[in-house]
């Protein structure tokens, strides 16, 4: 039904035209109104044959979702930032068990220092944990990727992230066409779990597997999330034709036709960047963006074809490895490899920053003019940094004196040669 | 697109009124994107939500930066807050104050805009006599539709409705509709006048 509808009670409302039969979530910040409206759908009998668990913390939730699943129920939960964190352990669980539980996680950075505030640092802990990562760019695909997540989990027998940036995303009021049930089981069929916990026919799941079979059952991890990219495409295209709309996919292009340049993003910040390239392209820039909405599985051929061509690459990314850089350009990096595609990673949006158009015009300017170096942090403040950095190279001096009396040869008398310490 | 930012204090329903102004122009066949200001939520702190209305789809998510309108909840933040930050010349000011303007010391902020485009309402005191509480966000919102020619009263009073069922959603429209009646009669007072001064 055709809404002007906040984001999270979108999700919550397509999340129940599912038909889960368990939804577990942990009630604390952070959380999302998104587990609150399931609560108040499940309680007034709006969802039938579902069970809403209120667990006592985010490892219970996965914990219980694990359970549920492994049973045969399709399970649902949500979360966020450090909560997300405080279940990883039951994440990897899930996955390796291969069981199909869907799971939003609304973006959020980590701390410390403490910031609820949205970026993709939580998401991107776990880009390695064996889930399917998809990003949303706006709160009609947040709700459509939850439909298209439970077939693909259910198809795969893998489990499925729908990212959707916190606040940016779970908190905006617009419009969304809310997917019905009736369209739904049109689309979705009823879930047929791969093995299940049965008493009657008793077997063990997540039981110990030595060094003689540990790699084969990782391999095969690994091949059905090469199977997903081609499972995550169709089910999009399936979609579309039961819902009239395009969302989900691997990647999305716009105005890449004859791009010398191309922005790469993820999740919200997609729509600020195409209405920057409208008027970069207005300038006559020749300029697209490139969104990714598989994550994980990355679609290595999918970014590789959408790039032929393009002379450089701006990928802006809302969460960076300290110390490294970006972490989806790594990916972009392996898909142009041998192409001569330069990629800039520009680091923007952490803990909640907001990503201008004038800004990030700005970056696209640096880039033309060949003077966008390799990693960028999006209106850094330089004269903060630089003053923290003088206060603490001050407050290093006497640390580095003390060290280097240790080490010195007037320290001789006190540390004899050969560094035994007499005793007394 | 209109791009409309509201400023008040935490427990004003600052962010309650731009997704109520979202919703009124939903109802008139509009795209619009309401969202907050992502602060830490206390009662009393300062507080901006966003608004945009458009004719077609909205995809740009950052902040109102040149809003073509202004609704400010609260007069109180006006010393501490450049609240006209970025308003466009040909923009609209509403401000709940029984006081002008100009009696502020804003005749200056609001002598460029238009004739008519800066007004003021007493909408405390209107949802003090019509909902009993100092929430002035529904009758700024009626007195916004006297204001703003893309928005219809009877889109914010469905919204109203919607939002609050029963006799509270009746309360607010009776705040908004109040509201609306006192934002048209200054505005018949301030059109090609400019601002009037009163103590």
């Amino acid at each position: 039904m055709l809404s002007q509808i906040e984001g999270s009670k979108a999700v919550a409302k397509t999340v129940a035209a599912c038909r889960p039969e368990v939804i577990c979530a942990y009630p604390i910040s952070p959380q999302t109104h998104i587990v609150e409206e399931l609560s108040r759908i499940v309680k007034n009998g709006e969802l039938t044959g579902c069970e809403y668990v209120n667990v006592e913390s985010e490892f219970a939730a996965m914990s219980v979702a694990i359970g549920a699943s492994a049973t045969g129920a399709r399970a649902y939960t949500a979360t966020a930032s450090q909560g997300l964190l405080y279940m990883v352990e039951a994440i990897y669980n899930a996955s390796g068990m291969r069981l199909p539980i869907v799971m939003t996680v609304a973006n959020r950075a980590i701390g410390a220092p403490i910031n609820i505030w949205n970026d993709h640092t939580d998401t991107m802990s776990q880009r390695d944990s064996g889930w399917i990562q998809l990003y949303a760019e706006d709160n009609q695909e947040a709700a459509d990727l939850h439909v298209q997540a439970f077939r693909i989990a259910e198809e795969l027998s893998v489990p499925v992230m729908v990212c959707m940036d916190g606040f940016v995303l779970t908190h905006a009021v617009e419009r969304v066409d809310v997917p019905e049930e009736a369209d739904v089981a049109r689309f979705l069929p009823p879930f047929v779990p791969r093995q299940l916990l049965d008493p009657d026919q008793p077997i063990t799941m997540g039981a110990m597997v030595g060094p003689e079979a540990f790699t084969e059952v990782r391999y095969l991890a690994h091949q059905s999330q090469l199977d997903a990219v081609d499972v995550i495409e169709r089910v999009s295209a399936e979609f579309a034709s039961v819902f009239g709309r395009h969302t989900g996919g691997l990647v999305r292009g716009y105005r890449l036709e004859g791009a010398g340049t191309v922005v790469i993003a993820l999740g919200s910040v997609l729509g600020t960047l195409k209405d920057a390239v409208d008027a970069e392209r207005e300038q006559g820039h020749a300029v697209g963006v490139l969104g990714i909405t598989s994550f994980r599985p990355f679609p290595y051929d999918a970014v590789r074809a959408a790039l032929a061509g393009v002379a450089q690459v701006v990928m802006v990314e809302r969460a960076f490895a300290v110390g490294v850089g970006g972490i989806v350009a790594q990916d972009v990096r392996t898909a142009v490899e041998g192409t001569g595609t330069r990629v800039h990673t520009v680091v923007a949006g952490l803990g909640g920053r907001p990503i201008t158009q004038a800004s990030l015009r700005g970056v696209l300017a640096e880039a033309y003019a060949g003077e966008l170096g390799r990693l960028t942090f999006l209106d850094l403040d330089r004269a903060v940094v630089a003053a923290e950095l003088a206060r603490e190279h001050a407050a290093e001096a006497p640390r580095a004196a003390a060290r280097t009396a240790v080490r010195s040869p007037d320290a001789a008398d006190t540390v004899p040669a050969g560094g035994a310490v007499p005793v007394r | 697109m209109f791009q409309v930012r509201i400023h008040g204090r935490g427990g004003q329903g600052v962010v309650t009124a731009a997704e109520l102004l979202a919703d009124a122009a939903f109802r008139q066949g509009q795209y619009a994107q309401a969202f907050p200001s992502f602060g830490s939520e206390r009662t009393g702190a300062p507080v901006v939500s966003f608004c945009r209305i458009s004719a077609a789809p909205i995809r740009v998510r950052e902040p109102v930066l040149a809003p073509d309108a202004l609704i400010i909840q609260d007069a109180t933040l006006l010393a501490g807050i450049d609240v006209f930050a970025g308003l466009v010349p040909t923009g609209y000011a509403l401000l709940n104050s029984r006081h002008s303007f100009a009696a502020l010391g804003l005749g200056d902020r609001v002598a460029p805009l238009p004739p008519g485009h800066a007004i003021r309402v007493p909408a405390t005191e209107l949802a003090l006599a019509h909902l009993g509480r100092p929430l002035p966000n529904a009758a700024l919102l009626g007195a916004f539709a006297a204001l703003y020619p893309g928005l219809d009263l009877d889109a914010v009073l469905a919204a109203l409705r919607e939002r609050f069922p029963g006799a509270v959603g009746e309360r607010n429209v009776a705040a908004a509709t109040a509201a609306h009646d006192a934002a048209l009669a200054e505005r018949a007072a301030t059109a090609g006048t400019k601002e009037r001064v009163d103590a």
